[in-house]
């Protein structure tokens, strides 16, 4: 998307070099893809302590203005005026023809304002569509601010230190507070199943906020490459793969995002772009969805793999796939045909011209670790 | 063994009386990541300069080995089926991964020795 000459650093970036980052582009940033330990380490160490990840090149929005939950919900399956102050929505904006633009965390800050975290790699095109549809609306990019999360269960003991009104946030929820003097914005959210933070903090006090979460011991960098085998395993979409324009919410499994009030019969049923062929899906069922995958053996499938039934007919392909490290065995999101869709369901995907055997499973893979109250 | 000689895409061959052993180098490992999975021949196949014979699935991604010389696999590291990790650990002994009975009047004109090699990994990082 960018010559090289364009592609940027985050304030991190020698952070990450520091902690012996292999820098790679990214959605026209230079992120760290691993760091000393690799992805193997960095994965287990978010599951057993915490680990910190530069997620600044996702883009963080605020939409402000009068009716702005009514005028977003145009644009997302979601009820915005349920939401409570500091309150989150896992979304996707839906296209005319109910596919998915994009997908996205918002959160409510008032009344009339909202939050959105969006895609590094949608968000200028995510700008443009905010302003083609909400043209009465204050749209501000923060350009200024960085974004980090800590994830993993010795993260509510440094937040508790070092932050505890925020330690007292239930998933899915958000607050303005201060971390040692430094003025964050903090959401008890994240993108790898376990209990975990996501801040946000102003450029300038970014690497210093850092510096307080990399004293601890238990506190290490993780690159995308394990944000992305911890997400798969947390049966997580990622954008561009396990879901696109050419695939409704329904059929990527994310029905459950679709607020009750949005669906048919609901007080604000339908309204949204898209909505006529969502509703439908939801009604009517789809003919391919989205399922996870454990695989026999140890050879990981990969994205692009054809999903085959017992008669070597093509029922399916594989959209994300990988080592999984919790599970120390392969694990795999792809789509298949509805009928082959039950859980249990053995089928193979093919690697090379090999057969792969494959058992369909419930995601996520890994139990998700969530902190929705004792 | 003899001594190593390598190739371009960061393979190494120990030629002793017509028989190679390859395997990957230490700086072919460490852009691989953590190795989880080795797709490795079939004793007895027939291989061309050039053709695939192996697949090195690290956690991150698919890299595919393809023989420097031709001739005949004679042998695989059958350890690297259990513990695949040895790739990353011992690439250079213990993480060999297969032998070739080479075809008569093989030419390792196009590989470099030690040396050579260490200079081409230099100038291409």
């Amino acid at each position: 998307m960018s010559n090289a000459a364009d592609v940027k650093q985050t304030k991190f970036y020698h952070y990450h070099v520091e902690a012996g980052g292999k820098m790679v582009p990214f959605a026209g940033y230079l992120m760290p893809l691993q760091y000393t330990g690799g992805i193997m380490q960095e994965h287990l160490h978010t599951r057993e302590k915490a680990g910190l990840f530069d997620v600044s090149h996702m883009g963080q929005l605020v939409i402000e203005g009068k009716g702005a939950a009514a005028a977003l919900e145009r644009l997302v399956p979601v009820d915005l005026g349920a939401l409570a102050i500091g309150q989150q929505s896992y979304a996707t904006f839906t296209s005319e023809l109910g596919g998915i633009l994009d997908d996205l965390i918002i959160t409510r800050w008032a009344d009339n304002c909202f939050f959105l975290v969006v895609n590094a790699s949608c968000k200028e095109q995510d700008i443009k569509h905010l302003r083609e549809h909400l043209d009465n609306l204050d749209i501000t990019y923060l350009s200024g601010q960085s974004l980090v999360a800590l994830q993993g269960p010795k993260a509510k003991i440094i937040i508790g230190e070092l932050a505890p009104a925020a330690n007292e946030l239930l998933f899915m929820n958000g607050c303005r507070t201060s971390i040692g003097g430094i003025d964050c914005y903090v959401t008890r959210s994240g993108y790898t199943g376990e209990d975990g933070f996501e801040i946000s903090v102003a450029d300038e006090n970014a690497t210093a906020l850092a510096d307080q979460l990399l004293a601890y011991d238990d506190v290490q960098w993780v690159g995308l490459g394990a944000r992305d085998s911890l997400r798969l395993e947390a049966g997580l979409c990622l954008y561009g793969h396990d879901m696109d324009r050419g695939k409704s919410p329904v059929e990527a499994g994310l029905s459950w995002s679709i607020s009750q009030s949005r669906r048919e019969g609901g007080s604000k049923s339908g309204g949204f772009l898209g909505s006529d062929q969502i509703l439908k899906h939801l009604a009517d069922g789809v003919s391919t969805k989205r399922v996870g995958f454990v695989i026999d053996g140890r050879a990981p499938v990969r994205e692009g793999a054809e999903i085959v039934d017992d008669q070597g007919n093509v029922v399916g392909v594989i959209t994300s796939g990988g080592f999984g490290p919790t599970l120390q065995m392969p694990v795999a999101m792809g789509y298949v045909k509805t009928d082959f869709s039950a859980v249990g369901t053995k089928l193979d995907a093919l690697v090379r011209g090999k057969s792969r055997a494959m058992t369909l499973v419930k995601m996520p893979m890994v139990p998700q670790r969530y902190y929705r109250g004792d | 063994m003899g001594e190593k000689i390598y190739t371009r895409d960061h393979e190494w061959l120990d030629i002793t009386d017509g028989v190679a052993t390859i395997g990957v180098t230490e700086f072919a490992q460490e852009q691989l990541g953590d190795v989880v999975f080795v797709d490795l021949p079939e004793v007895g196949a027939l291989l061309t300069e050039g053709d695939e014979v192996a697949v090195i699935e690290s956690v991150k991604a698919a890299g595919e080995v393809n023989t420097p010389l031709s001739g005949t696999v004679v042998g695989v590291n059958e350890a690297l089926v259990e513990e695949p990790e040895l790739l990353n650990s011992s690439p250079q002994k213990d993480g060999w991964m297969f032998k070739l009975a080479l075809d008569e009047g093989y030419d390792i004109s196009k590989l470099m020795n030690e040396s050579d090699y260490q200079d081409y990994i230099s100038a291409n990082t």
